[in-house]
């Protein structure tokens, strides 16, 4: 897994002048889509820069261009002005030496195949050994909490544990970097939750930089270390919230306020400290604020309607 | 009720209403006294059926020949023909004017100038119109498979850089294969008609359609029905053989990647496969 990469993390700290490379650089990146009604600026002038091992979250209203530029990162479509880079090549190269892992608001299961065949897919694509796939789907299925039901078809399971066989084909490759469009977007808030937990967990764990796309504000300030607030039409960056929560992921505040340097090491400290309780903490509801100012572009009266948050 | 009343009900019904009507169809003839070469009795058909009985099957295996011949290459063709059109988007406006002429020109229609083609002691007009016939199904229902993979799907594959072939063997076919069984299954009865029909249009003697015709022409009416319910037990078995051959394919869902052989699913899913199938039939 990633325990080298964070191992030596600490001696990147140490030295600022070799940084490690970025998961993704987004620089004056447009988005113009041609429609029928005419030209529709989706992106206009975006530059975002991910460190390696960091949780990134979009988040902004319908139409804010967020899935779009996570398309973009993707490379499962083409920025009009601009330039992307992903770990230092561009997205199509990445996508071709699978730099990332990918998951949808749909699961996305092929429904024909086991729960753990979906799994393997992605290693069967490219060509794992028979017993490399058995070893690593386990392993996987595990992470994910669904080792009893690696022969079950996804239409015996539920939303919430389709979503959860998603994360772990998308983790299938040990990606430093992973993409998710809304992943959660169709559960019921209790799944939600636990799967945000699972999500921290499984993310601390791999070491992975994250650019999660939601619409909800909890979510994204429980997830991240920072949180992008896009403005629509047309879809800009408003402001980057970064998250500090009273005792925890000051360190790697620090680090990714300094610039693309932040290490995997340090965030996945900070977010190994994000628990349940958090969703508790006064900090957090004074994240949840900052973000929700962020996103209307006035302030909110504190206190009370902080707690209306969803 | 038990579900295994329920069965034998479901098994015991239909015999027990073919038993009434064979009853009311031998009092007809035998009681009222329609004349026989209106309507043979039941049991002088039976009585034909057993005494030409070496020629039914000979007759009936050089029929099925030709129209399993025609099912598989035209089967082959639809599938291959679809993929193409799939594909690429000119050979799908190429091909589009031909099917939709093939699928209503009366396919047997070609038979006298396939005889006259291919010589009158050839079997293979008689094959290239079941290929023909069975051709038209299978391709319309083949390409409409091939479209049904949905957007996620396709971008998961593209996330995954797989290859034109990889895409095609993990996601287009499996999602295409409902749809493909359908179509043979449909083109399995329409083999066997045009097969069957062809014949009447000369060429070679000895298959169904030829003994029907030639047995109705010497007045040997009962014989003529003989071979008739020789037929329809043809299309039957083909129908049933191809509607097996669904149920079977869909049944063993794909555990690859982990183990190549096939699963024995549990009870719970091979019952929603099935229920699958049977929504996507048209």
């Amino acid at each position: 897994m990633s325990a080298p990469e964070n191992a030596a993390a600490p001696e990147t700290l140490s030295a600022p002048a070799v940084e490690t490379v970025a998961a993704v650089e987004v620089a004056a990146v447009d988005k113009v889509f041609e429609t029928r009604g005419g030209l529709v600026h989706a992106l206009e002038g975006i530059d975002l820069t991910v460190a390696a091992g960091e949780f990134v979250s979009l988040i902004g209203p319908s139409g804010c261009g967020k899935s779009t530029l996570m398309r973009l990162v993707a490379d499962l479509d083409a920025p009009s002005a601009g330039t992307i880079t992903v770990f230092g090549k561009t997205p199509a190269r990445a996508r071709l030496d699978q730099e990332y892992g990918i998951a949808f608001q749909q699961a996305g299961l092929l429904p024909w195949r086991t729960v753990a065949a979906n799994v393997a897919l992605p290693l069967e694509l490219h060509g794992a050994t028979s017993a490399d796939r058995k070893a690593k789907v386990a392993e996987l299925l595990e992470m994910v909490g669904l080792a009893d039901f690696a022969d079950r078809y996804p239409d015996q399971l539920s939303g919430g544990m389709q979503q959860r066989v998603a994360i772990a084909r998308s983790l299938a490759e040990q990606p430093r970097l992973l993409l998710m469009d809304e992943p959660f977007g169709a559960l019921d808030e209790m799944t939600r939750e636990k799967m945000q937990s699972d999500l921290v967990r499984i993310s601390a764990e791999t070491g992975a930089a994250v650019v999660f796309v939601t619409h909800s504000i909890p979510e994204a300030v429980f997830l991240s270390d920072r949180v992008v607030v896009m403005s629509p039409r047309p879809g800009r960056i408003r402001e980057i919230v970064p998250m500090r929560f009273a005792g925890a992921g000051t360190a790697a505040d620090d680090a990714g306020a300094a610039g693309p340097g932040a290490t995997g090491g340090a965030d996945t400290a900070a977010r190994a400290r994000r628990t349940e309780g958090l969703r508790e903490d006064r900090s957090f509801f004074d994240m949840v604020t900052a973000v929700r100012e962020a996103l209307h572009g006035a302030p909110v009266a504190p206190g009370a309607r902080g707690v209306e948050t969803r | 009720m038990s579900p295994r009343t329920e069965a034998t009900r479901r098994v015991v019904a239909p015999i027990a209403v073919g038993l009434l009507v064979l009853g009311a169809w031998q009092f007809l003839v035998s009681v009222v006294g329609v004349s026989d070469y209106l309507l043979p009795s039941p049991a002088s058909i039976a009585e034909a059926f057993v005494a030409s009985w070496n020629s039914i099957v000979s007759a009936t295996i050089i029929t099925g020949t030709n129209a399993l011949v025609g099912l598989i290459v035209g089967s082959l063709l639809g599938i291959a023909l679809a993929a193409l059109a799939a594909r690429w988007k000119a050979v799908d406006r190429m091909s589009a004017p031909v099917i939709a002429s093939l699928a209503v020109v009366p396919i047997v229609a070609l038979a006298p100038v396939l005889n006259s083609m291919f010589g009158a002691d050839s079997q293979f007009g008689r094959q290239a119109i079941a290929a023909l016939a069975s051709f038209v199904p299978v391709f319309i229902n083949t390409l409409r498979g091939f479209r049904q993979t949905t957007p996620v799907h396709r971008e998961l594959m593209r996330a995954y850089a797989a290859t034109p072939s990889q895409v095609l063997r993990t996601l287009t076919l499996p999602t295409a294969r409902p749809f493909i069984l359908t179509g043979i299954r449909i083109a399995s009865s329409l083999a066997v008609i045009s097969a069957l029909v062809a014949e009447y249009f000369g060429g070679p003697r000895g298959g169904l359609g030829s003994l029907i015709s030639t047995s109705a022409a010497s007045s040997a009416y009962a014989r003529a029905w003989a071979y008739v319910v020789a037929s329809i037990a043809l299309g039957l078995l083909f129908y049933l053989a191809t509607l097996a051959l669904e149920r079977l394919v869909l049944r063993t869902r794909t555990t690859a990647g982990i183990t190549s052989t096939m699963t024995t699913s549990t009870s719970t899913s091979t019952s929603s496969t099935a229920s699958t199938s049977s929504t996507v039939s048209h």
